[in-house]
This record gives C-alpha cells, sequence and structure tokens, in this order.
C-alpha cells in the first residue's frame, strides 16, 4: 500500500463553502453522513450524527469549536494542516457552522503553537475582506464569524468538555456527560466540536462528494487517515494512507520495518508488538487520532511505559480519583519494574487498577491512560521482569 | 508592588476586560495578556481580573495554576521549554537537557537569576518527525543538538544587555 | 433553602448569565446542575423505565440513577455527592454498570432519559469502589484514633463498608503539608483531604464567599486558598459550613475543650456556660437520637455535672436582643419617617457572625444599616463580667465564661477586640455543639438519660421568641411578636394566629413580608428616656396605618442576592427590617453543629425548635421577667440607653474585600 493524496490535495477558498451554502443545511449533513466520516481527533464519533444532534437541538445561540489542541504525543498532523491548508480549515469551520445553524467558530489552538497565530489571523482577515466570513457570507442569509483563542499548555483540554471548560475561563476539567456538548456545551448552548483533519475533510466532501471520500478506506472506516510518523524510522513525516493499511505496510512506507513495537495512538493508544504487526488501522481495530511512533529493537519497553505515564502523570486534570491517583501508583509500578524489585502479586494488581482506570475515570485521558502499562505490561513480560539494575540500589 | 504598577496593571486589565465585555470567557485571553508582558500573574493581577469579570480571586487563582503557560511566580524574560515526549527522547533529549542546564548553571524548573532564561519540560510540540524539539517563547527549534543549543541562547543573550557582556564572556572562556 | 435538583428536565436556551456577574462566585460549568433537552416521544407522560438490578421501575425523565435506586432502597456508596450542593462526580465510587456504555458511569450525574438496564454490582463495579478507597487511602496521612472524625467519617465508613483490609496501594507515614491553625475559627488539615470539591462548591456557590478553590493539576491538586494564604489572611467569614459537609477530618473547628476542662479543674474559676437554643434540638444527633430530639433539659444536668458552675439560657439575651434590636428599629423608623432624617433602613440584623465579617468584608459601606447590637452571645458575655459578677460577688477576672453554640464563627466573635465592654474579654471561649458533646462523653455522661433540669438564675428560663433564634426567620418573627404588641397595643395571637408568623418561616432562601399596621396602642414606660430625648415619639400614632416591609434571607448567597437588590434600589430597599443568617438554615445548621448536614436534618431540628416554642409558657421575649428585672436593676436607663450601649451594643470594622 502506498500513501495517498486525498485530503492534503490543493483547496481553492470558498470552494466547498460555495456548495454548502447552495444547499439546505440538512442537504449539507446529509452529504456528510454518506461519507461516513468518523472524527479525525481520535475518538472516532460519526461527524454528521455530532452535526444532526447540534442541529436538532434548539437554540438561538449555537458555536462551532475546532480542535487545535493537538497534544497527543506524537501527533503533527495538525501542525502541518493548519500551516499548510488553513483555507481547507476556515472553510470546513463555516461549512460545519452553517450545517448546525451557529453564527460563531471557535479556533482553539494550543498555546504551543501560538506561531501559527498571526497566519491564522491573516486569512481570517482576507476573508473577511472576501466575503468568505461576515454579516452575508458569499452574499447568502448567513452570519458566521470565526475567532481564535489559545489554549494554554494542558493536554487535558483536548478533550472537548474540558475544551470547552477552558473556553469559558475555567480549569480544563471535563465535565460530567450526558449532557453532551452538542446539547450542552460552550456556554450551556449546543456546541460542536471537531478536529481540525474533520473539518478539512469535511470542506473536501462538499467540493467533490461523499463517493469521493469513500474511494479510500473501508466500510467503517471510510476515507483516508493523516498519519504523523515519528521514532526509530529512516522516514518519519505526515503520511496519508486509507483506512484499513496494516502495521506492516505502513513501516514498509516509512522504512522502520525491524521495530520492536509501535505506539499506534500516542501516549494514549496502543502498543503493538512486532507479532501483531498484521493489524490494521482503523475504527475496527487500531483507531488513531494521527500519531504512529516506531519503537525501535534496542530500545527499553519499560522506558516507553514510563515516559507515557509521566506524560500522563503530569497531563491529568487531577479531578477524579482513579486518574490522579491511579497514574503515579502505575509509573511507581513501571519504577519498581526498573529496578527489578515488582512482584508479580504487585504487578497484577496494578494491571487491575490499570483496568479500573479504563472502567471508572471521568474522560478519556483517565480511561486511555493505563492503555500503554496494559499492553506493555502484557506483551513485553520477559523483558520486563526479573531485572537486575547496572548501578547499586 | 508600587503604587504606581499598581494603577497602570488596574487599567491593563480594565482594558483587557472591557474588550471580553467583563464575561468570564474572557479569562483566558487576559491571563494570557498579563502572562506575555509580566512573565507572570501577579497576586494584584488576579485579583484586579477577579474584580473585572466577577469572579473570585480563588476562582482566578485556580485557572492560573491549572496551565502549564500560565505562572503566579515569575518566569524568565525567555521561557525555554523542551519536548520531552518519546519521540524527541528517542532523538537525544536528554543529551540537550543536560547541555541546556550546564549553559544556563540552573535545573529544569528554574529560571536564572538574572530573569533571562527559565527552563522546563513540556510535552509534544508537535514537532517529533524533526526532535529533539524546543519553544523558547514562541520560537521553535528543532533538531536540537547540545552543539546548537549554546548558539540558540546567544541568540536571545544578545538582545539584552550590551554586545561587550558577551564579548567579555567569550574572552574568559576562551 | 431552595432545594437544587440534579437535572431539570427543560431544554436550555441561552446562557442565563448577566454580561457582568456580581461577584458572586460562579461554580465550574462543569459542576452546575445540568439541563437536557426535551424527551423523545414514547416516554410515557414524562416517566423512562429501568431497570436497577433486576429490579423494574418508571421515573421521572432526568431522574438520576441513584435517586432511583434510593426509591427502590439500593444503596449506592457516595461521597463527593452532597444533597445541598452541585453535582461533581468526581470521587468515581458510585459508578454503575450501564448496560450498552463502554465506561462505568457515575450514578450521582448520569440522567436515565431513555429506557436502560443498570447493574450497581459487577465485577467491574466493586473492584472499582475498592480501588478508589484504596487510592484515596495511599494518600490519607492521619490514623484514625487520633481525629476528631473518628466513628462519623465517610472514609472510615465506606472503608469498612467495602471491606478494605489492607492498603493495596500503600498508606502514608508522615504528612505532606503543613495544618493551617491560624484561623480562630476554621483549622484545615490538607493531609485528610479526598479532594471531593464539597468544601470548594460549598464555599464558592453555596455560601458565595470564595475562599477555596482546587489548584494546580494532576497529583499536585491541592485545595487552596488565595496563593494558599493562611485562612487567617483571607476572607473567611468562619461561617464553618465547609467543616459541616467535609467528608473527613480536612477541616475541623478550633477546639478550646482542653482550656475549658482546664478551667473547670482548676478550683479557683467560676467556669459559667451560656447555652444557645440550635444546640439543644441537635446535641443529641452526637448520641444517636434521631434528628430534631430536643434535649434541653438533659443538657443542662450534663453539662453541671461536667463541672460547669453555671448553666445560663442565652435565650434570655436573646429576648434581650429583641428589646434592644426592637427599639433601635423603631428610633431609626422615627428618625426616618417623622424626623426625615437619614436613618438607615432597613436596618439588618446583627446576630449572625459569618453575616457581620461578610458585609464587613463586601458591602462595608453598608456597615451603618446593621444594628448596633451585639449578639446574644456576646450581649451574655458582657453581662456576665459585669452585672452577673457583682451581683454574685465574684471577681470577674476569676470567670472563665464559655458559649454553647452552633456555630464556628462565634469562635472568631469571641475574640474580636471591641468584645471587652465588662473591661475583661466578655466571652472566653466559643464551644460548638460537637465540642460539648464530645466533652459529655469524655466526662463519662449519657446525655439522654439525664434528668432535666432549669436553668440557672439570675438568669433563668427565656420565651419562646428566644428560642427560636436558631431557625431561620426566628429572629424576625421574634421581632415581629414584640413589635407588633409594643406598637399596636394588640396581642400578637390577635394578629397572626397562635403567635406564629408563618410567612417569614421555613427554607426558602429568601422570603419577604408586608404587616400592616392597623392600629396603635399607648407607648409603653419602657422607653420613657428615649421619648425624653426626642429618639421616639410620646405616642406610636405616626406609625399607624403604615406597612412594615420585612425580609429574611439565609446562606450567604442569598444574602448577597438582596445586599445587590438594595444596591440596584430593588424590592429589598424598601424594606424596614432584614433578618440575615450566614448559614442555610439559620443557626441550626451552623459550622459547629453535628455532621452529617442535609435539608431534611435541618428541617426536624427546625421542627423540633418550633415545637418547643409552642410548649413554653412565655413566647414573647419583652415578657421575659428575667429581662425586665434586668431593666430595672441594671439597664436602668432603659433599651439603647447609655448602659446598655455600653455594654450590649458594638460596632464594626470596614475590612473591604481586597486580598493584595
Amino acid at each position: 500500500m502506498a500513501s495517498v493524496v486525498h485530503i492534503m490535495e490543493r483547496y481553492e477558498a470558498g470552494s466547498g463553502l460555495k456548495k454548502a451554502l447552495s444547499m439546505a443545511r440538512t442537504e449539507v449533513i446529509r452529504t456528510v453522513r454518506e461519507s461516513g466520516i468518523r472524527g479525525r481527533g481520535g475518538a472516532g464519533f460519526p461527524t454528521a450524527v455530532k452535526w444532526n444532534l447540534c442541529a436538532a437541538a434548539q437554540s438561538p445561540k449555537k458555536f462551532i469549536v475546532c480542535n487545535a489542541d493537538e497534544g497527543e504525543p506524537g501527533t503533527f498532523k495538525d501542525r502541518l494542516l493548519l500551516t499548510e491548508r488553513p483555507e481547507a480549515l476556515l472553510d470546513g469551520i463555516t461549512i460545519g457552522g452553517y450545517a448546525i445553524g451557529a453564527r460563531l467558530g471557535v479556533i482553539y489552538l494550543r498555546a504551543e503553537y501560538a506561531y501559527m497565530r498571526p497566519g491564522l489571523e491573516a486569512a481570517l482577515a482576507a476573508r473577511r475582506t472576501n466575503k468568505l466570513l461576515g454579516k452575508k457570507v458569499l452574499g447568502k442569509d448567513f452570519e458566521f464569524d470565526i475567532e481564535i483563542r489559545m489554549g494554554a499548555g494542558a493536554y487535558v483540554c483536548g478533550e472537548e468538555t474540558a475544551l470547552i471548560e477552558s473556553l469559558e475561563g475555567s480549569r480544563g476539567e471535563p465535565r460530567n456527560r450526558p449532557p453532551y456538548p452538542v446539547n450542552t456545551g460552550l456556554v450551556g448552548v449546543p456546541t460542536a466540536v471537531n478536529n481540525v483533519e474533520t473539518l478539512i475533510a469535511c470542506a473536501h466532501i462538499l467540493v467533490k462528494g461523499p463517493e469521493w471520500f469513500r474511494k479510500f478506506g473501508t466500510d467503517v472506516s471510510t476515507g483516508s487517515k493523516l498519519l504523523s510518523v515519528s521514532g526509530d524510522c529512516k522516514r518519519p513525516g505526515v503520511y496519508e494512507v486509507g483506512f484499513g493499511i496494516s502495521i506492516k505496510d505502513l513501516l514498509k512506507l516509512v522504512e522502520g520495518e525491524d521495530a520492536k513495537a509501535v505506539q499506534v495512538g500516542g501516549a494514549s493508544g496502543r502498543t503493538v508488538p512486532a507479532k501483531q504487526f498484521g493489524r490494521k488501522l482503523g475504527f475496527e481495530d487500531l483507531a488513531t487520532g494521527g500519531s504512529i511512533i516506531v519503537i525501535g529493537k534496542d530500545r527499553d519497553m519499560l522506558d516507553v511505559a514510563e515516559n507515557f505515564l509521566d506524560f500522563f502523570v503530569e497531563e491529568s486534570c487531577g479531578q477524579c480519583t482513579p486518574c490522579r491517583e491511579g497514574n503515579p501508583k502505575l509509573l511507581e509500578g513501571v519504577h519498581l519494574l526498573k529496578q527489578g524489585r515488582c512482584s508479580i502479586n504487585y504487578l497484577r494488581e496494578l494491571q487491575n487498577l490499570g483496568r479500573t482506570m479504563q472502567a471508572a475515570s471521568k474522560c478519556g485521558l483517565g480511561q486511555s491512560s493505563a492503555n500503554a502499562f496494559l499492553d506493555i505490561t502484557e506483551h513485553f513480560r520477559s523483558e520486563i521482569l526479573g531485572r537486575v539494575p547496572a548501578t547499586k540500589e | 508592588m508600587l503604587a504606581t504598577e499598581r494603577e497602570s496593571l488596574r487599567h491593563e486589565v480594565a482594558e483587557l476586560a472591557e474588550k471580553y465585555e467583563h464575561k468570564r470567557d474572557g479569562m483566558m485571553p487576559i491571563l494570557e495578556a498579563i502572562q506575555e508582558k509580566y512573565r507572570c500573574v501577579s497576586d494584584f493581577a488576579m485579583q484586579e481580573i477577579a474584580r473585572q469579570l466577577g469572579v473570585f480571586p480563588t476562582e482566578v487563582y485556580g485557572v492560573a495554576s491549572f496551565y502549564s503557560f500560565l505562572s503566579t511566580e515569575p518566569r524568565g524574560k525567555f521561557a525555554i521549554r523542551l519536548c520531552r515526549t518519546l519521540s524527541c527522547d528517542f532523538a537525544g533529549k536528554k543529551e540537550v537537557a543536560r547541555q541546556l542546564e550546564n549553559e544556563l548553571e540552573i535545573k529544569f524548573g528554574e529560571t536564572t537569576p538574572d530573569g533571562l532564561f527559565s527552563l522546563e519540560y513540556c510535552n509534544c510540540l508537535g514537532m517529533c518527525d524533526h526532535g529533539p524539539a524546543l519553544l523558547v517563547n514562541n520560537d521553535v527549534y528543532t533538531e536540537v543538538s547540545p552543539e546548537l543549543v549554546s548558539e540558540i541562547l546567544d541568540k536571545y543573550r544578545r538582545m539584552f544587555g550590551p554586545a561587550s557582556q558577551l564579548e567579555e564572556k567569550e574572552a574568559h572562556h576562551g | 433553602m431552595p432545594e437544587k435538583r440534579a437535572i431539570s428536565p427543560k431544554p436550555q436556551a441561552s446562557s442565563e448569565k448577566p454580561s457582568h456577574v456580581a461577584p458572586g462566585g460562579t461554580a465550574p460549568t462543569s459542576e452546575k446542575p445540568m439541563t437536557i433537552s426535551a424527551g423523545k416521544p414514547g416516554d410515557i407522560g414524562g416517566l423512562v423505565s429501568v431497570k436497577i438490578d433486576d429490579i423494574d421501575i418508571k421515573v421521572p425523565f432526568g431522574t438520576t440513577i441513584l435517586e432511583a435506586a434510593k426509591t427502590v432502597g439500593i444503596r449506592i456508596p457516595t461521597l463527593c455527592y452532597h444533597e445541598d450542593l452541585c453535582l461533581a462526580g468526581v470521587c468515581r465510587i458510585c459508578v454503575v454498570e450501564v448496560a450498552k456504555q463502554r465506561t462505568l458511569q457515575t450514578a450521582c450525574t448520569f440522567p436515565i432519559t431513555e429506557p436502560i438496564i443498570v447493574s450497581t454490582t459487577s465485577q467491574r463495579v466493586r473492584q472499582a469502589r475498592r480501588h478508589v478507597l484504596d487510592l484515596l487511602l495511599s494518600k490519607h496521612y492521619g490514623e484514625c484514633y487520633s481525629c476528631f472524625r473518628n466513628n462519623n467519617c465517610e472514609l472510615q465508613s465506606l472503608a469498612k463498608e467495602y471491606g478494605v483490609d489492607f492498603f493495596r496501594f500503600g498508606h502514608p507515614d508522615k504528612p505532606r503539608y503543613d495544618i493551617d491553625r491560624s484561623s480562630y475559627s476554621v483549622v484545615r488539615d490538607m493531609n485528610k483531604c479526598v479532594l471531593c470539591r464539597r468544601c470548594v462548591r460549598t464555599c464558592i456557590d453555596l455560601q458565595s464567599v470564595g475562599v477555596l478553590t482546587a489548584a494546580h493539576r494532576s497529583d499536585k491538586t491541592k485545595i487552596e486558598t488565595f496563593l494558599d494564604r493562611n485562612l487567617a489572611d483571607v476572607i473567611c467569614i468562619n461561617c464553618g459550613q465547609c467543616i459541616n459537609r467535609c467528608p473527613t477530618g480536612a477541616l475541623r473547628a478550633k477546639d478550646p475543650t482542653d482550656e475549658i476542662w482546664a478551667g473547670i479543674d482548676d478550683p479557683n474559676k467560676h467556669v459559667v456556660i451560656q447555652t444557645a437554643p440550635s444546640p439543644r434540638a441537635a446535641v443529641g444527633e452526637a448520641f444517636d437520637l434521631p434528628p430534631g430530639t430536643s434535649v434541653t433539659q438533659e443538657m443542662n444536668t450534663a453539662l453541671r455535672r461536667c463541672g460547669f458552675d453555671r448553666v445560663f439560657d442565652t435565650n434570655t439575651t436573646a429576648d434581650l436582643t429583641i428589646i434592644e434590636e426592637g427599639t433601635e428599629l423603631l428610633t431609626r423608623l422615627y428618625k426616618g419617617l417623622v424626623k426625615k432624617e437619614e436613618a438607615f433602613l432597613p436596618q439588618f440584623t446583627s446576630c449572625s457572625p459569618g453575616w457581620v465579617k461578610f458585609i464587613e468584608h463586601f458591602y462595608p459601606e453598608w456597615l451603618p444599616h446593621v444594628s448596633s447590637c451585639k449578639s446574644p452571645q456576646q450581649m451574655f458575655g458582657a453581662l456576665i463580667k459585669s452585672y452577673y459578677a457583682q451581683k454574685q460577688n465574684i471577681n470577674p477576672a476569676d470567670i472563665v465564661s464559655v458559649s454553647l453554640m452552633p456555630c464556628s464563627a462565634k469562635k472568631f466573635e469571641a475574640n474580636r477586640p471591641e468584645m471587652r465592654s465588662s473591661g475583661y474579654k466578655d466571652v472566653d471561649y466559643g464551644l460548638t455543639t460537637r465540642e460539648t458533646a464530645q466533652m459529655i462523653k469524655e466526662a463519662g455522661i449519657d446525655l439522654p438519660h439525664m434528668p432535666k433540669s432549669h436553668f440557672d438564675l439570675p438568669f433563668g428560663d427565656a420565651s419562646g421568641a428566644g428560642l427560636i433564634f436558631g431557625a431561620t426567620g426566628g429572629v424576625m418573627e421574634a421581632a415581629l411578636r414584640t413589635v407588633v404588641e409594643v406598637v399596636t397595643g394588640l396581642k400578637a395571637e390577635q394578629v397572626f394566629a397562635e403567635a406564629n408568623v408563618i410567612p417569614v418561616r421555613g427554607f426558602e432562601g429568601i422570603r419577604y413580608m408586608e404587616i400592616k399596621v392597623p392600629q396603635t396602642g399607648p407607648m409603653s414606660d419602657l422607653f420613657k428616656h428615649l421619648v425624653k430625648r426626642g429618639k421616639l415619639g410620646k405616642d406610636w400614632s405616626w406609625l399607624k396605618g403604615a406597612t412594615l416591609k420585612v425580609a429574611v434571607a439565609h446562606g450567604t448567597a442569598n444574602a448577597r442576592k438582596v445586599m445587590e437588590d438594595i444596591k440596584a434600589g430593588g424590592q429589598f430597599a424598601g424594606c424596614h427590617f432584614i433578618e440575615f443568617m450566614a448559614c442555610p438554615g439559620g443557626c441550626l445548621g451552623g459550622g459547629g453543629q453535628p455532621i452529617p448536614t442535609s435539608p431534611s436534618i435541618r428541617a426536624a431540628r427546625a421542627k423540633a425548635i418550633y415545637s418547643e416554642d409552642m410548649g413554653l409558657p412565655i413566647r414573647k421575649s419583652h415578657e421575659n421577667p428575667h429581662v425586665i428585672k434586668l431593666y430595672e436593676e441594671f439597664l436602668t436607663d432603659g433599651p439603647c440607653g447609655e448602659v446598655s450601649h455600653k455594654y450590649l451594643h458594638t460596632h464594626y470594622t470596614p475590612r473591604g474585600d481586597y486580598l493584595v
């Protein structure tokens, strides 16, 4: 399998928007539904369903939010999209706003990407001049504008309700769900939060039609996916592939075939050992927001686990018990394993704890922070047990 | 804080709050603007923000203490953030970290005594294919090596203090 | 106070926030009561079917799983959930299985909007509960033996209930944080905190004071004050509502029992205790009596057996307060209505020290409106070390004056520098209901089975009007019973059935009432000094036909609403007299009362207070013979005279709300 150029295709500003505004809102949503597109940020919620719920909610005020808080370790595809394809994104946000009945779109841009802001603001200013934003977009009876709000260094704000909390001026602590943002979102009104890639894909779908999108991918995971590949491979970078590609084939593409493991989906994803490289990327099996980290033969899997758990210990919002207290415990367990001082019983306890964290945490962060630990302690037993450290304890 | 400093801060916060109609959703932009200018959000600033947005000072403190890019203690004029995520780790961030500590003579989490640099880790800068990556305020540097570290730091040092200081240092260390 | 339903099944339109929110604080939206849009067709009359553990029931749309389970007697453990507070959903101990949901859901927050199947006992659920407890215990530093919540701690109870028999993830052997003992009233020990956020929700949302917040992130998250300053250095009003709702011993009141025992053990000291109305209806809870069991006279005996030399009834000075404050109100009305001078109406009550500190901080420019009367506690303190000491020939320096209050702020009040009218510290120690129960138990006394006894003279037993001070609206009702009789010449029973002023009763957050003055009666001799000085007319005719407008607010969030309304010139600006209580429910919900607290517990305590009032021989403050005697013997120039101003009135400190 090779890489494709699909949503990374060049995009003419306003092309998708023009098409969308010539349709009824319901038609726009239907077009997106027929494409089968699911959220590209990692969660994979069907975009058309989200837009539909939002459109159906009764409220004079609504918002569409572009989640540009790309914080998942190993993900840099939005970085590329924001710098190279801003017009497609801005069209996508406007199309989404039209579909759900919003008058304002917000781009939540992570603080680490502040250097992109001037470019985006310039693009917005140009749009306002060219009537792609404003009181009568493209001369139609549709008012829409887009505002940029910055994040401030919190991975958890990539979670949609934490993002909304941050926009409202609070700590980025995820909310109880239900109710969901499509009903009760930003300042309590219906809000659709979508990933950068999703919105760009939708813009293309409006231009070229849903069938075009279905050219790649599988029946369940339609379309292409941008992958950001890094780590121990000869050709790291952003790749666009059709869903359904196997890890083996991907590694061939990026020249990282002698990997020991691949981390699919970032720190909150799955650690796939070499013997499972036949598995395919997609919502059927290995879902990912795009992050692919290739782990070479000489890497210590406990270092990998430690790195990820360090990350979660720092980024957990701290609200709920399983995540706040559980992640440090798992990290402590990794330290014990590194020192060669972890009993099988205690390891089992930690694995059970990991499963509780997956089941009982309040948001996706806590629910997936134990994934890597569980995968590594399951697939790399021989490597992690019974170590004798070189230095004195 | 001097009375005059308080007055000007009060004006600034009031102007910012006006821009956001004194609504709570202006909290983050206001905090970011204050952090940018003063390298921290001081107790007085938090109190003023609370006043202007109709919330309690403790709530502003709760928000300011939550986010990594906001601080209640002054950060350096140039905040250095080194990515510590896995790919940058694989690419050699540990060595870069070591060299940064050597050059700045501080440890991670600290600020240089002259207030010029603060050093901390951060999580995934989105430059995983060109690691190790680091941010200095809003400037991104990729494929940073220990050798490049002093070059990068010098660039910022040159923006502050007379060039003679730098030359003196070079002469001293030969 | 209005019950906050977990979910209100109304479609929510746009945000209700005004463009400038009055400094009333806002709970993070995630913790506000949630709303959801209207249900789907097919819901039978707004009822939804749900199966919980094989039991089929129908519940109103939007009911949470927790509420639904309660209706069929299924117990789901909770920790961060509290009836008085908005939802949090952070402890995760109430998680249950909901069919078709990948993850467990919190029963306290999950609204039932469509038919679901719930299981409260699966392996995952049991394991999750144990893990939550094991994780909390891995950070919780403090031996139960040496904790004041031993045997009354939610973490302890849950650990027992879920069979914690070893510390799966360890247990700390040293504290992480220093204990904050800076405040006179509240002590904070964050080593015991389980981060349930109840105190934050109480302080910001319920009380609108905003002292506490969750600060930092992840496992460094800690409940802190502004920049983690000492409690004494931030704007804490000492109401102690946070203590009442804390599930563990992280928050407690400052305990003076050691000093009091020392006083009792010292043969040279004369230790007297005055007791407020609310503790009597609540102290029994610490002895396993149901809430609302009044044990007034048993408590008198118990206290004497502990070693207190005298047990006095604070209701007596409550009666005194009514006369002083009622008179003050009448002089202000005269000043405003007749002399047409600035009279600082509406007059605000001043007996709640939490409320007093609240207004000193947040609305200091309105302090002239606060009655200059001290609280009954402080009036009593001043009288004990002057009038009583003289009468009994005791050196005031040898008197240890203790006051049993449902209140934590009284500890601060007793330490106010101006509270030394007797020449000595008027009240030495404020003692809470909880601490009293502790002392009684320490002395091996079985309170419920004590013989009954009356209060000591010269202050004796007081009127029912003094007693009802303990409930929100009680001060207002007591004042009205007296003012109505004094002004109209009628009996209170002729104006209000059985002298019960029902409109000012209840738990509605803010209550308003208008009373028309139908007729006026003769001037009482009690006021002759004031008439002579021109502070009152020679009769009450100037009030004939007037409409007295009064209001009652309890909980400082409601107090703030009233103050904002007054500032804006609204309805309450036209009131003449407003009763403010810092604590929800009034004093019976005070920060020193037995833990736990809930709307039903407070309602039971109120019921006890009002029914005790009905059974008392005297029900109006001005009919209290001991008070009448006090005016004859000591306060000889009458209410609001010079003598009473010296001992019974006070001034306030404009503090402002600047922390920096």
